[in-house]
């Protein structure tokens, strides 16, 4: 337990110490990739409550990510062109309104995917919830309004007041990093309590869930929405980070990614979904400069990883508390 | 005095198979009613139905005089009708206590709770130890479940059944695969029980069935021949006919 508290502690002082060290350096372009790291960390995480804690191997997550990020760039178009949306909505690009509304209508969709997918499971669910990416990822290829298969460019960043100006990276590295944490800190809550027990309990065995007397479906719902609109988050924060939203960002080879990430990090950790997401990342980043076919490479760390370390990069560095 | 469980032509049928055929059986509150019968005489099969795991083809089951025939598993729970499972089932990663407090938290009302830790809360750990020392268990609460011997289990999941406050116990083979020091420790704890929940008892040792039940029925081919003491069981012609002269001679 005291290794995990001075690991703690560590990764903490590096997060907070990346920009200025960063700049110190002379390589502030560091501070992008780490904020890109640091929001995919965040979706990762979300991914892991239903998939690490529920059991729920969704692989459709990456749609949730795109419909945030859509709402910013899509309310963002509208403000600059000073047009209505669906001829009633004025469009907006202050975050207070968009970034809980990137939140709200990935839960929504969330919520509409999960109340046909959780019904079924293993093979089915994966298939449905696959099913429903793509159907999002191709409506979004077709709305040509907003460039379609191109995707769309971001007039400007987020508005937060005067306060907080996204066009810096530092401040929006912060404003990451504040948001991941926060949402760590929900999520430890989250999945301690009551709903996160029976939330484990489904996935540990869910006959017996039945017979204590608890209905699965709806905390099972409920988990999935909640997965949902924190992508939504994940999304409106990687549309600022990349200036930028396409259906590339939802298509299922994204979702995919998101669990290789969830699991190269570890399962049910929620730290460690994050650090899977940095890990990957980093992989990325590194070897694509050798070859485009980078994630060669990847296929034999994580059968690696399967077969060597089944809790992830955090299950080899943490040592975990029997419930 | 009005019975706890009424089943009323009960008709399951998978395929060619009459699993259970016009069944009739009354549960009386307070007592240990066993179910007996040769193999295939469709016992696990009643009691899928009474928990409300298998829907019947025909007939209704009546508990604490509502029909119940449509309800499903978590809402009967609710109700009072909890089952224990003939193969082990219970939460393998969780400690012993967590399992118990599951069962707790599940009784206490809708789990949208999302704030407190529930491995610290008194409200659920407290009972949770209480069942666990009632079952004999109070000492291998952090013990994980899946590391529990198998005899520890079956208590454990007596103790799970137990939290969820049943007004009937389904017991599906408590002492099957048992050796026989593990099973008088379960045995001991079924003596216990009497006075608390009403317990509808199947199982195979006809000494611990015609030690402990107050009544017996006795199911051949889905079908209910016989209900009755058990010294009037033993007597009964049609049910030493169904056993073929078999196992009742050792009762």
């Amino acid at each position: 337990m005291v290794r995990n508290r001075i690991l703690g502690t560590l990764l903490a002082i590096a997060l907070l110490a990346l920009p200025p060290v960063a700049q110190a350096l002379g390589e502030p372009f560091y501070i992008g990739i780490a904020s890109r790291m640091l929001v995919f960390a965040l979706a990762a995480m979300s991914l892991d409550l239903i998939l690490g804690y529920g059991g729920m191997v969704c692989f459709g997550h990456a749609a949730f990510i795109g419909i945030g990020a859509y709402v910013v760039g899509i309310l963002g178009h509208h403000a600059a062109e000073e047009t209505l949306l669906l001829g009633f909505i004025p469009g907006t690009s202050s975050g207070w309104i968009t970034w809980p509304l990137a939140m709200l209508c990935a839960g929504i969709f969330a919520f509409l995917v999960g109340a046909v997918s959780i019904r079924t499971q293993g093979l089915y669910f994966i298939m449905i919830t696959l099913a429903f990416a793509q159907m999002a990822y191709f409506f979004f290829v077709t709305l040509k309004g907003y460039g379609g298969d191109d995707g769309l460019r971001l007039p400007q960043r987020s508005q937060f007041s005067d306060l907080i100006s996204l066009r810096d990276k530092t401040t929006f590295y912060y404003v990451a990093l504040g948001v991941l944490t926060a949402v760590y800190l929900l999520l430890l809550r989250v999945t301690r309590s009551r709903f996160g027990m029976v939330l484990r309990g489904a996935k540990e065995n869910e006959r017996r869930m039945l017979h204590i007397g608890v209905p699965t479906y709806r905390y099972r719902l409920a988990a999935f929405t909640i997965a949902g609109a924190l992508a939504g988050l994940a999304g409106a924060l990687m549309a600022n980070q990349a200036n930028f939203v396409s259906p590339a960002m939802m298509h299922w080879t994204r979702s995919g990614e998101l669990i290789v990430m969830v699991i190269l990090g570890g399962v049910g950790s929620l730290l460690g979904p994050a650090i899977g997401a940095v890990a990957f990342l980093s992989l990325e980043e590194v070897l694509s400069a050798y070859t485009e076919h980078w994630q060669i490479a990847l296929g034999p760390l994580l059968l690696a990883v399967i077969y060597f370390a089944r809790r992830g990069i955090y299950g080899a560095l943490v040592t975990r508390r029997v419930l | 005095m009005s019975c706890l469980l009424q089943v009323r032509g009960l008709v399951k049928i998978f395929g060619a198979l009459v699993a259970t055929n016009d069944l009739h059986l009354q549960v009386m509150p307070g007592e240990v009613h066993a179910l007996i019968g040769p193999n295939g005489a469709g016992k696990s099969t009643l009691v899928a139905q009474l928990a409300g795991e298998l829907a019947p083809d025909s007939g209704s089951i009546l508990f604490e005089g509502l029909d119940i025939t449509n309800l499903p598993v978590p809402e009967r729970v609710a109700r009072g009708i909890v089952r224990s499972f003939q193969i082990t089932s219970i939460f393998p990663q969780f400690s012993a206590l967590t399992n118990v407090s599951l069962a707790v938290q599940a009784r206490a009302g809708h789990s949208f709770k999302f704030w407190r830790d529930a491995s610290t809360d008194p409200t659920l750990r407290e009972p949770a130890q209480a069942l666990l020392d009632q079952v004999g268990l109070g000492v291998r609460g952090n013990v994980p479940a899946g590391e529990l011997a198998y005899g520890e289990q079956r208590q454990l999941e007596i103790a799970m059944a137990l939290a969820t406050k049943p007004h009937l116990l389904l017991l599906d083979e408590p002492l099957a695969g048992m050796g026989r020091e593990e099973a008088r420790v379960i045995v001991d704890l079924l003596r216990r029980l009497r006075g608390g929940p009403t317990i509808l008892l199947i199982e195979h040792d006809m000494d611990v069935v015609f030690s402990i039940a107050d009544r017996i029925t006795v199911l051949v081919y889905g079908t209910a021949i016989a209900t009755d003491r058990p010294d009037a069981i033993r007597a009964n012609a049609e049910v030493q006919q169904a056993y073929l002269g078999g196992e009742m001679d050792h009762a």
